[in-house]
């Protein structure tokens, strides 16, 4: 039998560590998430910006070292960028419950922005900082409206490229082609707020479209609105109508967000998402109820979500229903071997990418890259694969031993991932590994330590 | 008959070897496998099928799009007077002209107007109507051919790659791979996790398939590098398994969600899907006289460029066929047209007909099935009207 603190830790966190011990009770446990807000060094749009403003500065001044100067740039991004990954992973390996980082993950999953260069992972953590981190414990609908309108969101789904057809901006330049992107919009109401299966037509996707015109991110100003690109006139979205000022204005993007946010059918996609992420890809319907009631009745309070979680019997019921995905699976591993959070930031940056990124990659879950802005899947079938079994197999006995000179005998190893709930099966296999290496892998590549 | 319904919990119940039940095994007429291989390439992304074979012939398209699609005058490879093929595939031509490479200009699954990428793959890949909830098809339909076919075996078909591949899940045994995949383990570690695997059916079947892959002796793929190598490994891969006793692989290549600069973001894919053609012919050899390609894609795009140098999600879109079996050198299907009363809903390319169609005619030539199981058992409901003729 587990007690709550190992329960929770395994099924809300990154499990059990032997030197990190977990909060015992549902209370103690989301006190802690609010740890898992924006600190001081965590980068900002700020860093991204210079970097973005120094490739410019390079190609306009167009010196005869200019090739030596973008090399030695993208070098440097790509140091930052992985820098940022070892943050993210030394703040999951030290936080005590998980359930803070754990939400981070689920969250920049929801508003999934693709990083696929260096730059990119640049933006897409520091969109992690200033619109997911900051609202973890705050209103849906202000983590909704930070992550729609921030920089790397509006670059990722085109909105940069949507301008009013009839905007000053797109009569200025009749030669431009300038007109309307869909893909901001439809992303918006098909993953965001409302669900594919609610009820909403391709008319409202191409109204959201046209009010959503303006948005737009310039490394070289803090402004996210230009009124000249927005489309004039009023929108009716979802029967509602918005705009029709001149100039238009960002308070009509923002009350646009708050309906979407508030509407009955984001209470339950969000309810059924969450429950689907921390409970079981088929989640018990009253769970699912009880948290669509709870976004209801406080306006997307996420915080109250989280207790909801956190109290859930569902927890205990459904226990080892998930399949942790690759990152959670990686975290996971580093707490059972005994490693902290500063164990993990002494690590260099190459070594970050040579032994955790690579792995990831090799597991099916790359460093920020999901497929598409749906991110990434939560069936249990996409990741028990043979493939990505033997991936995590082969990572674990190939690049986990270079992360800790001293790797804990195979039997601790099991105690300490288990506590005294390792199955049967586990404890006879473990004594009869070959070596303390392949031990190991019995222990982290088996089946109960892979499912939370 | 059997109620589709029914039919499907059947072979969900029996949970291996359909092909066994006497009661379906009744119906099922073909022979073993035989020396035929399919390859279905799932194009995820929604390819624009107007830019991949541009219909440079229609008057239309020029006052459609401005700078996408506008055909030989831009280094498109002339087809057949009315299509083009675009540059980035260019080194598909020599396989269009000794006939090997044909395609279907407008075509769809069922699935209209909501436009979602993620459905749209999940009904492209579950082969199924639009008459039951998305989240109650699991199976795929490669999966449900499988499950008709006697003498299969789980090497039988094979899933290539880190991507997952709904086409092939289902209650019949397939194997599933990625070409860079290493994995080294002592018979004695092997034999202790397959013991504590054992009581996670999910862990013990993967997990057991990964050590089979293992002993079988099959190595990781080493391409040399460069934006196609993935796509090289897998298809090598793939070839390598369809030499051996493999006869359907199946893969997706990403990145055809052009919404913005189109230009320049479909360069990548496209190359992508010509190098993994290009390897699969090379890789099997005498065999790619026997194989048929199909890559298809959850719908087409809008016929009108965005403002973004992109297209948006449509719903008709085009179908790529391949191989050395195939009757290529073709443009299959009729083209309906882009006057303003020729499309979907003002925006996009009208499909004509049903993409399940084709690859019901593919496996029904290719692996002998009768009409009556493809209608109803691989793709429930389908009509599959005439044979177009994709096979030599």
């Amino acid at each position: 039998m587990l007690d709550y603190s190992k329960l929770a830790a395994i099924r809300l966190g990154y499990g059990l560590s032997p030197v990190i011990e977990s909060p015992a009770d549902p209370q103690a446990l989301v006190a802690t998430v609010a740890e898992a807000g924006p600190k001081s060094g965590d980068i900002t749009m700020d860093v991204a910006r210079q970097v973005q403003l120094q490739v410019k500065a390079i190609r306009d001044e167009n010196a005869d070292d200019r090739l030596e100067q973008q090399r030695a740039l993208s070098r440097e991004t790509l140091t930052r960028g992985a820098r940022q990954v070892k943050r993210r992973l030394a703040r999951a390996v030290r936080d005590p419950g998980g359930f803070g980082e754990r939400l981070v993950q689920f969250w920049a999953d929801h508003f999934t922005v693709r990083a696929g260069n260096g730059i990119e992972t640049l933006t897409s953590s520091a969109m992690v900082t200033e619109a997911i981190r900051p609202h973890i414990t705050g209103k849906f609908g202000d983590m909704m409206f930070a992550a729609e309108t921030h920089p790397a969101m509006v670059l990722y789904l085109d909105q940069q490229r949507s301008v009013g057809p009839n905007s000053r901006a797109a009569q200025r330049a009749p030669n431009r082609n300038l007109g309307l992107n869909e893909n901001l919009a439809r992303e918006m109401i098909e993953l965001h707020s409302l669900g594919v299966t609610a009820d909403y037509s391709q008319e409202d996707v191409r109204e959201l479209a046209s009010l959503l015109t303006g948005l737009y991110y310039d490394p070289a100003s803090p402004r996210i609105f230009l009124p000249g690109r927005a489309e004039p006139g009023a929108e009716t979205v979802l029967g509602v109508d918005y705009g029709g000022e001149e100039p238009a204005r960002l308070e009509d993007i923002r009350a646009v967000i708050a309906h979407l946010a508030a509407h009955e059918a984001t209470a339950a996609h969000i309810a059924r998402k969450m429950a689907v992420h921390f409970i079981a890809d088929d989640p018990p319907q009253p769970l699912v109820d009880r948290l669509t009631r709870v976004f209801a009745d406080t306006e997307g309070d996420l915080a109250a979500m989280n207790l909801t979680l956190a109290e859930a019997p569902e927890l205990e019921t459904h226990l080892r229903q998930k399949v942790r995905q690759p990152l959670d699976f990686m975290v996971a591993s580093l707490r059972a071997i005994g490693l902290d959070g500063p164990d993990v930031m002494a690590l260099t940056e190459q070594e970050v990418r040579g032994w955790l990124m690579r792995g990831l990659t090799a597991m099916g879950q790359p460093w920020s890259q999901p497929r598409g802005p749906d991110g990434w899947p939560e069936e249990a079938q996409a990741w028990a694969t043979p493939q990505g079994i033997a991936a995590r197999t082969d990572w674990i006995i190939r690049q986990l031993p270079r992360l800790r000179k001293d790797m804990p005998d195979p039997r601790d190893l099991m105690h300490a991932a288990f506590g005294d709930a390792a199955s049967e099966a586990l404890q006879w296999a473990v004594p009869k590994a070959e070596n303390a290496r392949e031990g190991i892998a019995v222990v982290l590549a088996s089946a109960e330590f892979n499912r939370r | 008959m059997l109620s589709r319904r029914l039919f499907l919990k059947s072979g969900a119940l029996l949970g291996c070897s359909a092909a066994a039940h006497p009661f379906l095994s009744s119906i099922t007429f073909a022979s073993a496998p035989g020396d035929n291989r399919l390859v279905v390439i799932i194009l995820r992304g929604a390819m624009d099928g107007l830019d991949v074979f541009q219909p440079y012939g229609d008057p239309e398209l020029a006052q459609l799009r401005r700078k996408l699609s506008v055909g030989p005058q831009n280094g498109a490879h002339d087809l057949d007077g009315f299509f083009a093929l675009h540059p980035a595939l260019g080194d598909l031509m020599p396989l269009w002209k000794a006939g090997e490479l044909g395609f279907v200009p407008a075509v769809s699954t069922p699935y209209r107007d909501k436009r979602s990428h993620f459905d749209g793959q999940d009904i492209l890949e579950a082969g199924s109507g639009t008459d039951m909830p998305l989240r109650a098809q699991r199976d795929g339909w490669l999966n449900r051919l499988l499950q008709n076919m006697p003498g299969v075996e789980s090497h039988t078909a094979y899933s290539v790659g880190l991507d997952e591949m709904r086409i092939l899940e289902g209650p019949a045994a397939t194997r599933s791979w990625s070409p860079a995949t290493q994995f080294r383990l002592s018979p004695q570690g092997q034999r202790l996790l397959q013991h504590v695997w054992h009581d996670d059916p999910l862990f013990r079947e993967a997990g057991s398939q990964a050590v089979q892959i293992i002993s079988d002796g099959i190595e990781a793929v080493n391409e040399p590098g460069g934006p196609t190598r993935d796509a090289r490994a897998i298809a090598q891969f793939a070839a390598a398994r369809l030499n051996e006793e493999t006869r359907i692989a199946s893969f997706s290549i990403s990145g055809w969600d052009s919404h913005a600069q189109q230009e320049k973001t479909l360069q990548r894919p496209m190359q992508r899907l010509a190098a993994a053609i290009l390897t699969l012919k090379e890789g099997l050899g005498a065999n790619w006289g026997r194989t048929t390609v199909l890559a298809m894609t959850e719908f087409g795009r809008t016929v009108r460029e965005n403002g973004g140098g992109g297209t948006d999600h449509g719903t008709g879109g085009a179908m790529l066929m391949a191989g050395g079996a195939i009757r290529g050198g073709r443009a299959l299907g009729d083209w309906p047209g882009l006057r303003e009363s020729d499309l979907y809903a003002g925006r996009d390319l009208m499909p004509l007909r049903d993409i399940r169609a084709y690859a019901a005619w593919a496996m029904h030539d290719l692996f002998n099935v009768q009409n009556d199981i493809l209608e109803r058992a691989v793709f429930p409901d389908l009509d599959m009207g005439d044979n177009p003729g994709i096979l030599a």
